[in-house]
């Protein structure tokens, strides 16, 4: 099997990485890059756990080879938060509306919800139930989830 | 006080790390440590003849191979049986690898160690087992038909048998009332599989220090204490030398309370050989096949009544599915036994269970545990007694109701801790109206016409159900305010998300009169505090809560007393506000609790300023008294524990109106009611959180989720893809009331919320699915083509 040298940007940073080519792109973050907020949970793309932004975009980073992911930018949940500190909209929102319980699905509805306020910054109720009904919970039953989108689109709104 | 913070909906402080993705899950730690993967069985039931890794040997990256002859003495013993019970005859555990006969497909067979989990996996593809298979035993019929045994030395593959019994007021026999009774009905019912199922599966990690020989274990767990003591046994290590670790933990459910796994005490001895970190993260299919599933059951009913619908006589009969081995006892079906009679006055009960032995994974608590089984069984049948007097089924339930003036009320039975089953309070009448009222159950029937004409079909359903929370034997805390006024807290049973960190601090807070801001929590840690039992049973809050708030007593008292001495004032004219002792009625005369803490602690040396307040020659002790006074301690800290004397019951109802498709058959939830009576209530918010997550759960067991094994003992739906955890697009928005009726059994007045929400689910759905099509419901869970196929089957009559 022959490594792979790969460059990624993730969370504006420029990563360098060399990689069996079928080491998934989650476990080079968790394990080669050491960030270990992206979760997984099922490792056959059904459960969103480890859901990052690639490109803006969410994606399933279990379901990706990290060589398929060089050149390209990565945010993952580390990468939401101003680099003060300051939770994000997304995360404040999350808070206040107690849509986390163990926090173990957590990462993935943070980039999902972010990516999905981006391009819908004011979302009904069944976009919202849409937008994330790719990610699984256990804990929460999405209740305060879903509280937790429509609060941070009202954040997102007082801010702008 | 002004620091009130006990009611109140606090924010968890748990969140910003888990937002930020700073939290620490098993497979974050140990970044470098080895990997195991395991090969296991793919046959139900087999006997191995040979295990040939000579394949295996030469992948690069590997590190060692082990099967059950590689493990030292105690190792190779069968695990743990957690919870005999005398009842439990033929009680049979699993080894950590298995010895000669597999039982269940995902059985562990072989260990393998390589430099990552990719590796082993290769590794473990070469290594060829040859197995002759033997005939497996699947479900509760053919288990009891008994054809072939799942252990051979377990007849009619029975491990346990049990029968309570509970006379009428009058000294009659359960089957006596039921055939004196005005009105008799006799029915089956049944519950499938499921499974905890939390996102983040089992894992382990160990780090030996050779040096000092010690070993730190961490573990996905919900009890820290007890693995640690299995590891320290089972390895025959000194115990000081064994600290196990719960970090956290992505939900657990119950799955997690059984232990050791085989991997809690593999993976720890592997880091001691190798001298090299060591872990193992499941993977979700091994998750499916070889951790532990729930609620297969078969219940056979005969009920006699009057003509109220007064439950006179119940007879219930049931069949358990414990899968191939019993290492957590029979909890499961006591439980069902015991919970069954729920809120009501039964004339005159007998309950009996066999368990029994199938080759499927092994049956241990999941949410709820076997409760959602007792109450499927009691709300069905007092579905059953209304449609058969023509009464209304909240009519029939009001005439079984305990009396809110009746309490304690003794139930008659052993429930699951061994103690006597006596309910310690609840409203359950008003509990009822409550729900009548949030759901508008009186208003139905004219939306049910009004739906009707529309060509739609919709029905509404209820359930109620009593729960033992809070079971013992114990919990404790340990409480200490340090010389910078920070308050650390800890106790020993471990969070799996319940927001542990912020009711506990929470409490400190307020007992002793702090903000919540200096208060730090620790759970789960056996390097903080060794003796505890766990988390399950919805017993957290109860019982570490308690044994938190009576430490903060102690602290507390020790604060005033110090302090009365250098404010020279009587302890009783203090109180404790913001973290300061004051005279009450004059707040310039103020000792902060940092100062406090100083002084607790007669110094020689001072290691900054404030400390050398309490250093010999500051003058702050008195030289006619030794510094520290017989039988005080230094140190301004406090541990007590709190053992109650049983279980405290909290209760609830449900109601659920479902709109049912007439063609599809699609079953959709229109409307879910839940009240709620926990007792004091510590946070709102994570309570309604609690409860929302356990419909969410239940809903999930009603419709969709079920383990499917076909006749060879293969599970065909072991992944996400095919067992249906419902996303948020299936789970309706629950609306909630609570009453308070507090437990008189603990300081606090605290009832368990954890598994609540879960419990009456299958029963409300059944019942309203009932409801909206006048066809029968005795089995759940219920999905589209089943109820398809009811439909058919009815109209062809």
């Amino acid at each position: 099997m022959r490594d792979i040298a790969i460059t990624l940007t993730v969370n504006g940073i420029v990563r360098r990485a060399t990689v069996p080519g079928r080491r998934l792109l989650s476990d080079c973050l968790r394990h080669d890059l050491g960030l270990t907020g992206t979760h997984v949970g099922c490792e056959h793309g059904v459960c969103g756990c480890c859901t990052v932004l690639l490109d803006g975009q969410p994606v399933r980073s279990c379901l990706m080879f990290a060589a398929t992911a060089d050149g390209h930018e990565v945010t993952t949940v580390e990468g939401l938060a101003e680099p003060d500190g300051t939770l994000s909209p997304v995360q404040r929102a999350f808070a206040e509306c107690h849509g986390l319980q163990c926090g173990f699905c957590t990462p993935g509805f943070l980039c999902t919800v972010t990516a999905l306020l981006r391009d819908n910054p004011a979302p009904g109720e069944e976009e919202v139930v849409e937008g994330i009904s790719g990610n699984l919970c256990r804990c929460t039953g999405y209740q305060n989830i879903v509280r937790a989108v429509h609060r941070a689109a009202e954040i997102l709104a007082e801010e702008r | 006080m002004t620091t009130r913070l006990f009611g109140e909906p606090v924010r968890r402080r748990e969140d910003p790390r888990l937002l930020t993705g700073r939290g620490r899950y098993l497979d974050d730690i140990g970044e470098g440590a080895y990997e195991v993967a395991f090969v296991r069985s793919p046959h139900a039931h087999a006997r191995i003849r040979d295990i040939d890794v000579s394949a295996a040997i030469d992948v690069e990256g590997l590190v060692a191979i082990h099967t059950w002859e590689d493990l030292p003495a105690r190792l190779a013993e069968p695990l743990p049986l957690l919870i005999p019970h005398p009842a439990l005859t033929h009680g049979r555990t699993a080894y950590p690898l298995a010895r000669d006969v597999v039982r269940h497909v995902g059985e562990p067979v072989v260990m393998v160690v390589a430099r990552d989990r990719y590796l082993a996996e290769d590794v473990c593809g070469l290594i060829e087992v040859d197995y002759e298979p033997l005939a497996p035993v699947v479900g509760i019929e053919e288990a009891t038909r008994a054809e072939a045994l799942v252990h051979e030395d377990v007849p009619g593959n029975v491990g346990a048998h049990l029968v309570q019994e509970v006379r009428s007021a009058t000294g009659l026999g359960a089957r006596e009332a039921i055939e004196a009774a005005p009105y008799r009905l006799e029915f089956g019912l049944d519950i499938e599989r499921s499974a905890s199922m939390p996102l983040e599966g089992r894992g382990v990690h160990a780090r030996w220090d050779a040096g000092d020989r010690s070993l730190r274990v961490h573990s996905s767990t919900q009890t820290s204490t007890s693995v640690r003591m299995a590891i320290a046994a089972k390895l025959d290590l000194p115990l000081p030398q064994v600290e196990v670790v719960a970090p956290d933990v992505g939900g657990g459910f119950g799955v997690k309370i059984v232990h050791p796994w085989p991997e809690e005490v593999l993976v720890p001895w592997a880091a001691m050989l190798l001298g090299h970190e060591v872990r193992w993260t499941e993977d979700r299919r091994e998750h499916f096949v070889s951790s532990a599933h729930e609620r297969a059951q078969t219940h056979h009913v005969r009920v006699g009544f009057d003509e109220r619908g007064r439950v006179l006589g119940l007879d219930v009969t049931i069949v358990h599915d414990h899968g191939a081995y019993t290492p957590y006892g029979i909890i499961v079906p006591i439980i069902t036994s015991t919970q069954l009679p729920g809120p009501y006055k039964l004339g005159a009960y007998r309950v009996e269970f066999s368990s029994v032995y199938t080759n499927t994974v092994q049956v241990t608590p999941y949410r709820g545990a076997g409760r959602p089984q007792a109450v499927f069984c009691m709300e069905r049948t007092m579905d059953r007694v209304a449609e058969h007097l023509g009464l209304d089924r909240t009519a029939v339930r009001e005439a079984n109701f305990i009396q809110p003036e009746e309490f304690p009320y003794d139930q008659g039975l052993i429930f699951q801790d061994g103690r006597p089953l006596i309910y310690d309070s609840g409203d359950y009448p008003e509990s009822l109206r409550r729900l009548k009222d949030l759901v508008g159950w009186d208003d139905f029937p004219a939306l049910k016409e009004q739906a009707a004409k529309q060509g739609r079909r919709i029905g509404i359903g209820l359930g109620c159900y009593v729960e033992g929370t809070g079971v013992g034997p114990y919990e404790g805390g340990h409480v200490q305010v340090t010389s910078d006024g920070r308050v650390h807290v800890s106790t020993g049973l471990t969070s799996q998300g319940q927001g542990h960190e912020t009711v506990f601090a929470q409490i400190a807070a307020s007992e002793l009169g702090v903000p919540i801001e200096r208060v730090s929590v620790v759970t789960g840690d056996t390097r903080r505090f060794g003796y505890a039992v766990g988390t399950f049973a919805s017993r957290a809050a109860v019982m570490s809560g308690n044994a938190i708030a009576l430490a903060c007593g102690k602290v507390r008292e020790k604060a005033l007393r110090i302090a009365a001495d250098a404010l020279e004032a009587d302890p009783g004219d203090l109180e404790i506000v913001e973290g300061e002792v004051r005279v009450v009625g004059s707040p310039g005369t103020a000792l902060p609790l940092a100062t406090v803490a100083v002084l607790s602690n007669p110094l020689r040396y001072a290691f900054d300023e404030e400390a050398g307040r309490a250093t010999q020659f500051a003058g702050t002790s008195s030289p006619d008294r030794p510094p520290v006074a017989e039988g005080d301690e230094p140190g301004l800290e406090g541990r007590d524990y709190y053992s109650p004397i049983r279980s405290t019951f909290a209760s609830g109802m449900h109601a659920a109106i479902v709109e049912t498709d007439p063609l599809t058959a699609e079953i959709r939830i229109l409307r879910y009611a839940v009240v709620h009576d926990c007792g004091n209530l510590i946070n709102p918010m994570i309570v309604e959180g609690q409860i929302h997550g356990g419909v969410a759960q239940g809903v999930g067991g009603a419709l969709y989720e079920r383990m499917v094994y076909d006749e060879h003992g293969q599970l065909l739906n072991a992944s996400f893809m095919d067992f249906l955890m419902p996303y948020a697009t299936e789970i309706p928005r629950v609306e909630t009331a609570h009453l308070q009726t507090p437990s008189p059994l603990n300081p606090l007045g605290v009832k368990g919320a954890g598994e609540a929400g879960v419990i009456p689910v299958s029963a409300v759905i059944a019942s309203a699915v009932e409801d909206a099509e006048g066809i029968r419901i005795d089995r759940m869970p219920i999905s589209p083509s089943e109820l398809f196929d009811l439909r058919r089957a009815a109209s062809s009559g």
